[in-house]
């Protein structure tokens, strides 16, 4: 870039992506007050627009702009008065800020990192799951209300109720601003990786719309997941989360053809998977395979690590996708696991054997709706030529399907079956 | 320190027809509760047990109605009150909090200071 500005800025937005919920978790600790912080961080950030380009981007801009925000939001709290404030202060561990905090040691010496204060009290159980999600996209990740409200089909004044709401929450029933003790850890950072894979799947095959994959989304959710795995290094379902997202995620870029058509895995050119991405899940599957009892994203890792490692759809190991499936649904018995359990059992043993196992979940009321399981049905009927059968299913999947690229899938399908 | 308003919501039917035996389980079992609360970071400051809203009157208004407020299947039959620094704190103590046929509300007192 020649445009010394356009580099500034450019600089910006990559700190804002990368170290935005650091410095916000760090500036939290100061404030007490998530609005507040909120506001100094962005200050921060805007502040880095104009220093920077005076002296360049620093070293560390993690650095620079946690000093800045929280310097900002010593500030702050100097100048406000307890009458100024809406909501009480956030209960965090007892922390006086000082002079001390201030001090960032320029050959590299730690700022306390908070981010996962910020990630488990997000994801609080006793807030509901669209609020955690908001929370987390508006405070881990950065975004606007807008944005979050755009990534899940709400209205602005939805999202930004939503998010209120939960902020008002967390404050006036004292949801700590605390990394739990050990033994509720594992609660606590499962919530959390409910939610982070909760924004994968929700990216990675949008529910309604015209576009079969919400990048950003799936992009967030998987800095996530690394985030996550920087601050738990030793947490084994935190890798198979981390490897569950980078396996799914390898194909991306083949899931749908020049035309935007939707590619089956059996279709999909896998010379095209994301082979760096390939690697980095399986190694991550392994280790997260050694947990005991192994948590259910490093079961679905290792399926997906399955399909990765098949050079070609014919030489996929069915018999040990079938294991796993097996296992996990052993473990966390749900029926969209049984639902995939017998999909593979159609690969293994033969759609016959695959269309018994499907039809055993027909009675399955949580699956009454659920639009993969007739599109499955469909498949096997097509496979063993009952076309009328067959006909059914897709017309009955294509009511339940509310994905363009996945009803014109389905369409495409009934009409290759020519008939009524 | 907050306050936390325990809010025991159950079905008062099983009480009705419960018996002797049950009456001296549940009593028994509330003073567990209360001796365990403080192993919990918790203080309790108070609480009672209702009589059943077949026995409740409504006013509203200055109009005076017999029965609850809202009829629902599981009525608020008692309530504690609970000192806790924080929310975790005051739902480990809710989590202890016997409502074998129902379940608990947690609700964070205003406070003025």
């Amino acid at each position: 870039m020649t445009d010394p500005g356009a580099a500034v800025e450019a600089a910006v937005a990559d700190a804002h992506r990368r170290e935005w919920a650091l410095v916000l978790a760090a500036t939290v600790r100061v404030t007490r007050d998530l609005d507040a912080a909120e506001e100094c961080a962005q200050d921060a950030f805007a502040a880095a627009l104009t220093d920077w380009r005076a002296h360049g981007v620093p070293a560390r801009p993690g650095a620079w702009l946690t000093t800045t925000a929280r310097r900002r939001a010593l500030n702050v709290l100097r100048h406000r008065g307890v009458e100024q404030r809406s909501l009480p202060l956030l209960v965090a561990d007892e922390e006086t800020p000082g002079p001390d905090d201030l001090v960032v040691d320029p050959a590299g010496a730690e700022l306390p990192d908070d981010r996962l204060r910020l990630v488990v009290t997000c994801c609080h159980p006793a807030l509901d799951r669209p609020a955690q999600v908001a929370l987390t996209l508006r405070l881990l990740c950065g975004l606007s209300t807008a944005q979050v409200a755009r990534s899940f089909l709400v209205s602005e004044p939805t999202m930004a109720a939503r998010i209120t709401r939960a902020k008002k929450k967390i404050a006036l029933a004292r949801i700590p601003y605390r990394v739990p003790p050990a033994a509720e850890l594992p609660e606590r950072v499962d919530a959390v990786l409910v939610v982070v894979h909760l924004l994968f799947t929700t990216g990675h095959t949008v529910p309604a719309g015209e576009e079969l994959v919400r990048r950003d989304l799936v992009e967030r959710s998987v800095e996530l997941a690394r985030m996550l795995r920087r601050l738990l290094p030793a947490d084994p379902a935190v890798a198979g989360l981390l490897a569950l997202l980078l396996l799914t995620d390898a194909r991306r870029e083949t899931r749908t053809g020049p035309d935007g058509r939707l590619l089956l895995l059996e279709e999909q050119d896998r010379s095209r998977w994301d082979r760096a991405a390939v690697e980095e899940g399986t190694a991550l599957v392994r280790e997260a395979l050694r947990a005991r009892p192994p948590s259910r994203y490093a079961l679905q890792a290792a399926i997906a690590a399955v399909h990765a490692g098949s050079p070609r759809w014919e030489d996929t190991d069915w018999d040990e996708i079938v294991a796993l499936y097996e296992v996990l649904a052993q473990l966390w018995p749900s029926p969209v696991v049984a639902l995939n359990r017998a999909v593979a059992v159609g690969f293994a043993s033969g759609p016959a054997a695959g269309l018994a196992e499907l039809d055993a979940l027909g009675a399955e009321p949580q699956l009454a709706g659920y639009g993969y399981l007739p599109a499955a049905r469909a498949d096997f009927l097509r496979r063993l030529g009952r076309a009328p059968g067959a006909r059914e299913a897709y017309t009955e999947a294509l009511l339940l399907t509310e994905n363009a690229v996945e009803r014109d899938f389905l369409t495409g399908r009934l009409r290759a079956l020519g008939g009524s | 320190m907050a306050q936390y308003l325990i809010l025991i919501h159950e079905d008062e039917t099983a009480y009705a027809t419960g018996g002797e035996e049950l009456y001296r389980e549940v009593m028994a079992a509330h003073d567990e509760f209360a001796a365990a609360v403080p192993q919990h970071g918790g203080k309790l400051l108070g609480g009672a047990a209702l009589q059943p809203t077949t026995t409740a009157t409504s006013v509203r208004g200055g109009e005076v109605t017999d029965g609850p407020f809202a009829e629902t299947k599981e009525a608020l039959g008692g309530y504690y009150l609970v000192e806790a620094p924080d929310l975790d704190t005051a739902l480990a103590v809710a989590k202890l909090c016997p409502a074998r046929f129902g379940g608990v509300e947690v609700r964070p007192v205003m406070s003025f200071d």
